[in-house]
């Protein structure tokens, strides 16, 4: 339920580290069940600025909104336009389809304020 | 500590999320999601666990004439075995509750209430009963059936075959807003015809004891449970309000859209002056539905603008998995309240365009098709 290979904010989102300084962002297990049936993902616009731990987006499900915060600094570079039609991807595939944002870093070391699989999981307990 | 109904443990035990409603730990959700406890009771048959409304039982030879003071229509009137909804109301003509009473049989009412305004409800009513027995009318006597009866919602265009089926065919024979008896696997059962969802179906009550068999019984029958939060959906759908939220002692009936609940001409009727002077000077503002013409959901105190100038308040607001598009109803004033106007809801400081429609925004025989209103609103 979280894999070993992201990184994760005391918010609940995700970053995945792919090719280079481009991460993906999405929210996790926990933050898709606590919420319930999403029915509406505000994306960034591609090419804007987001700050490390800042508001970028809205969530909203069916019972409540959430604020998206963002994992990282840098300059956003992908959205999932499919959210748009079916933000329900966000509660089935919270890791793989319902990805949020990609995001060109500013400084990779910013990657060592996430925490790592067991001590995200051990902050839910 | 909040109050558990005889099914906190089946709840628990079906892996609902449990969250404190009106005093009382009730299923907001269970592991399926709301949007599909909507779609079963849309489609086919679900259930609520409404044990935490409260019921109340007025009994003596004063009782209907001493409901016929405090309910906004003549209790006293109405055939036995027959239920009206309807308001109570302070002497301004503020709405304290919205609920349903029946006249059972001679002498004997059954009066179901909110839950978060039981206390308020019982105190007025008390008070009230207390004012009406010093003018001489002593035989009344209220009792609080609450805790020892359970009550389930069983919703939806199956309902009334299914239950129909477990009670050998006894169901079918109670029409709407109609009480009945029946015997529910070996139970005697209450059944009253109506709901809060805009679907056919009933309210079963029955002895506590027997709350978790008929409840699994009903789930080995087809039924699915559902939570608080289907319900709201279910009732913002169909256009039916919500104490507290949509109204409070602070509205009128008038402007809540409830006119057709409330007979003022009676002169035993403690809010007739008060409600006939309302009536006949109008109101300045009504209670509205309308539909978001683009993304975002309105909330609850989101505040309602026309030309930058704020002319109402939300007072509910959802994602409508019927008809797929976000929906909400709140008060407008008068002047800006005709029904295609387009106005502004502010929702977080992002104004979103929404129209004003006619409510309900569901209706089971006739409502717009999902596909023309998401061509209509979606831009």
């Amino acid at each position: 339920m979280y894999p070993d290979d992201l990184k994760y904010s005391s918010e609940h989102e995700w970053a995945r580290v792919g090719n280079g300084d481009v991460v993906e962002v999405g929210i996790t297990n926990f933050a898709q069940d606590t919420l319930g049936d999403v029915v509406f993902v505000e994306l960034p616009e591609i090419g804007s600025k987001v700050d490390q731990f800042d508001k970028f987006g809205e969530i909203e499900s069916v019972k409540a909104v959430s604020d998206l915060f963002s994992p990282v600094s840098g300059t956003v570079t992908a959205v999932n336009e499919e959210l748009e039609q079916s933000p329900e991807l966000v509660n089935s595939d919270p890791y793989g389809d319902g990805w949020i944002m990609e995001v060109q870093l500013d400084d990779p070391s910013e990657l060592d304020e996430l925490m790592d699989s067991e001590t995200y999981q051990g902050t839910l307990e | 500590m909040a109050m558990r109904t005889p099914l906190y443990k089946t709840h628990v035990a079906s892996g609902a999320r449990m969250v404190p409603f009106g005093g009382w730990d009730m299923p907001v959700q269970y592991p399926s999601g709301i949007i599909h406890e909507v779609r079963q009771v849309r489609n086919d048959v679900g259930m609520f666990d409404v044990s935490h409304m409260a019921r109340l039982e007025f009994t003596g030879a004063d009782a209907g004439r001493f409901l016929d003071t405090v309910l906004s229509l003549r209790a006293s009137r109405l055939e036995h075995g027959l239920g009206r909804y309807h308001v109570i109301c302070n002497q301004d003509g503020g709405i304290i509750d919205d609920a349903i009473v029946y006249n059972l049989a001679e002498n004997r009412f059954l009066l179901v209430v909110n839950a978060g305004n039981a206390d308020t409800d019982r105190a007025w009513l008390t008070s009230q009963m207390n004012a009406f027995a010093a003018e001489g009318h002593v035989d009344v006597e209220l009792v609080d059936r609450s805790l020892d009866i359970a009550m389930i919602a069983v919703q939806g265009p199956n309902a009334v075959s299914m239950l129909d089926e477990l009670t050998g065919d006894e169901a079918g024979s109670t029409t709407r807003f109609h009480a009945g008896e029946a015997t529910l696997d070996g139970e005697r059962i209450l059944m009253v015809r109506t709901g809060y969802t805009g679907e056919d179906g009933f309210e079963i009550m029955f002895d506590s004891a027997h709350a978790p068999r008929i409840w699994n019984l009903l789930i080995d029958s087809g039924t699915t449970e559902c939570g608080l939060g289907a319900r709201d959906v279910l009732r913002l759908e169909a256009g039916l309000m919500l104490h507290g939220s949509d109204m409070t002692v602070e509205n009128n009936p008038y402007e809540a859209g409830l006119r057709w609940t409330v007979r003022p001409n009676r002169t035993e009727y403690i809010a007739g002056e008060a409600l006939r002077k309302i009536r006949d000077e109008g109101t300045p503002r009504r209670i509205a539905g309308f539909v978001m013409r683009s993304r975002g959901i309105a909330r609850h105190g989101h505040s309602i603008c026309v030309n930058g100038d704020e002319v109402g308040v939300v007072t509910s607001g959802t994602h409508s998995p019927t008809l797929g598009v976000a929906i909400a109803m709140g008060y407008i004033d008068i002047a800006q309240s005709e029904i295609g106007t387009v106005v502004q809801i502010d929702v977080r400081g992002r104004m979103v365009d929404a129209e004003i429609v006619k409510l309900p925004f569901y209706r089971r025989d006739r409502t717009i098709k999902p596909t023309a209103l998401r061509a209509r609103t979606r831009r």
